[in-house]
């Protein structure tokens, strides 16, 4: 079958596999075990901080989102925007990931308790 | 050409036809910001047709007009800083020669989806989304070889535009 694809067409595909294989490697590198901590942060500033063991559904941000931490895993519950992006999202668990709510510009971050003293320090 | 503007509306409305059935699928990967991007379809036409500048125009008044009828300020900013980003990726390497439709549409998939996850980045002023990123690219390489074996089967029918 001809795909049709040129030359440079498979360059850039290799390009843009590699990139997100190196990433991955990143994520990987940096990320991974030992995270206990869930973090809420409305407009960057750290606002309140969970405890990911602790089963409980909590109101941020004076109502406007739901968070939902069980098993484990956090996941937004409710929030007040018209699109639910964040509520579809599939729960967090893993150090460094997220659900953001862009339009009440609230952050739910799972840390571990030593990459803050690593960020403390390197501050 | 005759009747560019006349083409430049057919071409609008169509890209507002397609905004408007994308909103209809729901499509939830658990990734906030992805999407198949159908107007991307007509973008790339008229970046082969009607050249850089309409395309440019066409995108700027596709994303305002859908936001306005579809969506809410925040994907107004959001699709315009994916839009631009991916024009622009589009646009050079169409100038750069060498990638046929499918190439150019690949690289503006990906570049929408990085254009958005900057936004994203500056709104909520972290870095987290980063681990996005992977996801996103391939992601957007997906939807983009899609959009442009779409955008590549309808060039061939649309020879004479240029007349």
């Amino acid at each position: 079958m001809k795909t049709g694809l040129k030359k440079k067409d498979w360059v850039l595909i290799m390009i843009i596999i590699c990139v997100a294989w190196l990433t991955v490697l990143v994520h990987i590198f940096i990320g991974g075990k030992g995270a206990n901590r869930v973090i809420v942060k409305i407009e960057g500033a750290i606002q309140d901080t969970y405890n990911l063991s602790e089963e409980g559904e909590y109101e941020i941000n004076g109502g406007t989102n739901v968070l939902l931490i069980r098993n484990g895993k956090a996941s937004m519950l409710e929030a007040d925007c018209p699109d639910q992006l964040c509520v579809h999202q599939k729960p967090i668990a893993l150090n460094r990931e997220s659900i953001i709510c862009l339009p009440n510009k609230v952050v739910v971050e799972i840390e571990s308790g030593t990459s803050r003293e690593f960020d403390a320090v390197t501050r | 050409m005759r009747g560019r503007v006349a083409y430049f509306g057919v071409f609008t409305a169509l890209a507002l036809i397609f905004s408007y059935v994308e909103t209809l699928i729901p499509f939830h990967f658990g990734i906030p910001g992805m999407k198949l991007g159908l107007a991307n379809i007509i973008i790339v036409l008229v970046l082969y047709r009607l050249g850089v500048k309409e395309a440019y125009l066409l995108s700027v008044v596709r994303v305002l007009l859908s936001g306005f009828l579809f969506g809410n300020y925040f994907s107004i900013i959001y699709s315009l800083a994916g839009g631009i980003l991916s024009l622009s990726a589009m646009a050079l390497l169409k100038r750069n020669g060498g990638f046929s439709v499918m190439g150019v549409s690949i690289a503006g998939g990906v570049f929408h989806n990085i254009g958005q996850l900057a936004v994203a980045m500056l709104v909520v002023e972290t870095f987290s989304v980063v681990y996005y990123v992977p996801v996103l690219l391939v992601a957007g390489m997906f939807t983009g070889l899609l959009i442009g074996i779409a955008a590549n089967e309808m060039l061939k029918r649309l020879v004479n535009l240029n007349e």
